[in-house]
């Protein structure tokens, strides 16, 4: 049992940082080994913001060790050394946690695969969020302790997607924490709550045509078989409503990109998802009280039915 | 709490380790016996008074405080009671053993008024999924949408949701009535074993998969049956019990019976022929 939530404020920005943590927060129960946030936050468009993670915050059943802070530094300056390469330049640093840092970086190519290739080359290096607007953080805890942790609490922007971890198919850590990146596309990210059965399947496919899995989470697959989709030329939405077809098992999912937010549901219906919708805003979580926490009046509320795919424009 | 006592039969079973005891207790015995009305409520109920009513705000208690406060409330002999703000929480008005008119001035959360025998709720609101689980008799009306598993596993009553509901409604139902104003999702019926299902709107793909028994009544479309569902007539007395329960439940009162389509169990898959507890108390 994982908990998902999603908001989108349409024609304005909010702080959706706060919002997102008390949704989350709300939905504690359904897990705290790990949170995680994808937020779209206001940023001027020019460079790319990489989140990228250095090392392991390590939990029960993890394959990942901790390690000194000494082989961090390193990794850090081997990162630097291939950015350049990459003839990419970067604009601000900032180390949030010794294994977990903020880049702005500028870099002219759309194409992000070489480049991620080259970052992900030094050991113990992931990229957990590349693009224009988006930022993906996570982190063992509940979601306050990450937005605490990440101070998350003044991030303004239009929407994002997020997740509260029952940890079950892999290790508490985080590379195996939601929201995962539509690796190698720009600001596409992805929250699941429920279970893939053709994971490795599906994997092994993905992996003969040049896509990377990071962790052996099955929810990442959704990340990167809608990223394939889109690579084919489907849209957002093409891409999710193949999934329904092409992903076996139970699962409410969300993906988010620059510029919208979509959900999914299995044709089983098994997986929960409570939807508000209106003009200005829709909010979305794996249960009423996540939206309530963003709207505490009465409103009017429903549970999307199976096999529906929705998505929203900011 | 039933009494578990050992019997002195020896089954093959018992002689072979697999069993040490056999429920022998309350709801074993004859003790829904329909002459003996004094036998209808549970030990430790409550005497109520329905016109001694009282408010409850809600909005900083966790559930656990509210089903005490209610509880509470019962023992002072209120018989109305009306919960403000409950904002959607989980698990509010289980386990109500009792008469009590008891309204909810707002939407709740999971399992919502589960394990209930004899009150009639009004929700001003919305309800999550599970609502009035293990329902066993009472009324319970829910004037907006609901969640999955609407009255699953439950065994009497009136279950009637004036909005659409999720999938898997009547989940596993052994008994009492589900009426639905709107739309219903995919598997709805599903595994169900006794009752009535009414849906006035469009139902999802596999209705009454691998139902047992029991009928489910469509007023709209229906996106496709499951295993074991077949279509049966509707009878003239059907359209009188469904004229007659849309009333009661103040639900499509004007709505065209007549065009309903009717499904049943196409097999005989179950044994058993007892009639539930709850069943016996509605047969007064």
């Amino acid at each position: 049992m994982c908990g998902i939530a999603g908001l989108i404020h349409r024609g304005r920005s909010s702080n959706v940082g706060k919002e997102l943590q008390g949704m989350l927060q709300a939905l504690k129960h359904r897990g705290e080994d790990s949170s995680g946030f994808a937020l779209y936050g206001d940023t001027d468009g020019r460079n790319f913001i990489m989140r990228f993670k250095v090392g392991e915050n390590v939990g029960e059943g993890s394959s990942s060790v901790m390690e000194e802070t000494s082989v961090y530094d390193e990794r850090v300056k081997l990162v630097n050394a291939n950015i350049l390469s990459m003839g990419a330049k970067i604009i601000k640093e900032e180390r949030i946690l010794p294994y977990s840092l903020r880049y702005e970086v500028s870099y002219n190519e759309n194409d992000l695969r070489e480049f991620s290739r080259k970052i992900e080359s030094v050991p113990g290096v992931e990229i957990l969020s590349m693009g224009k607007s988006l930022e993906v953080i996570k982190d063992l805890g509940n979601a306050k302790a990450v937005c605490d942790r990440y101070n998350l609490d003044k991030l303004v922007g239009t929407h994002g997607i997020g997740h509260a971890r029952m940890a079950t198919e892999s290790g508490v850590d985080i590379k195996s924490a939601h929201p995962f990146w539509g690796y190698p596309f720009s600001d596409v990210s992805v929250v699941h709550n429920g279970q893939l059965t053709n994971y490795w399947n599906n994997r092994r496919a993905l992996e003969n045509q040049g896509m990377r899995f990071m962790s052996e989470c099955d929810s990442e697959l959704i990340a990167v078989y809608i990223a394939q989709k889109m690579r084919e030329g489907a849209t957002l939405e093409e891409g999710m409503r193949d999934s329904l077809k092409g992903l076996d098992g139970v699962f409410t999912y969300f993906v988010a990109t620059k510029d919208s937010l979509g959900m999914a549901k299995d044709t089983m219906a098994a997986k929960p998802l409570v939807l508000y919708e209106s003009d200005d805003l829709v909010a979305m979580g794996s249960e009423e009280i996540a939206i309530r926490s963003v709207l505490p009046q009465e409103i009017e509320t429903y549970d999307p039915y199976d096999g529906e795919v929705k998505v929203w424009q900011i | 709490m039933a009494n578990l006592k050992s019997t002195e039969t020896k089954t093959k079973a018992q002689s072979m380790g697999m069993h040490t005891e056999v429920l022998t207790g309350r709801t074993q015995q004859k003790f829904f016996n329909p002459d003996e009305a004094e036998n209808f409520y549970y030990f430790g109920t409550y005497d109520v008074d329905f016109n001694k009513r009282t408010e409850l705000d809600v909005k900083d208690m966790t559930a656990t405080e509210v089903n005490k406060h209610i509880d509470n409330l019962m023992s002072k002999g209120y018989g109305t009671i009306v919960i403000k703000n409950p904002q959607g929480k989980h698990s509010l008005g289980v386990g109500i053993l009792n008469k009590l008119n008891l309204i909810f001035e707002g939407s709740l959360g999971y399992f919502g008024m589960g394990s209930c025998d004899g009150p009639t709720v009004r929700i001003n609101g919305r309800v999550g999924w599970s609502c009035a689980e293990n329902l066993m008799a009472g009324k319970v009306v829910i004037e907006k949408n609901a969640g999955s598993c609407f009255g699953a596993a439950m065994r009497g009553g009136d279950l009637i949701c004036k909005g659409s509901v999720g999938a898997r409604t009547g989940i596993d139902m052994k008994g009492g009535t589900i009426i639905v104003g709107g739309d219903a999702g995919a598997f709805t019926g599903f595994m169900m074993q006794r009752g009535r299902i009414i849906i006035l709107g469009n139902v999802g793909i596999n209705l009454g998969d691998s139902m047992y028994d029991g009928t489910i009544f469509i007023g709209g479309k229906i996106g496709s049956l499951g295993s074991d569902a077949v279509e049966a007539e509707l009878t003239s007395s059907d359209q009188d019990w469904l004229k007659r329960k849309l009333k009661v439940a103040e639900i499509g009162e004007n709505f065209n019976v007549s065009k309903m389509v009717k499904i049943v169990a196409g097999k005989k898959l179950w044994n058993y022929d007892n009639l539930e507890p709850a069943e016996k108390k509605g047969a007064i």
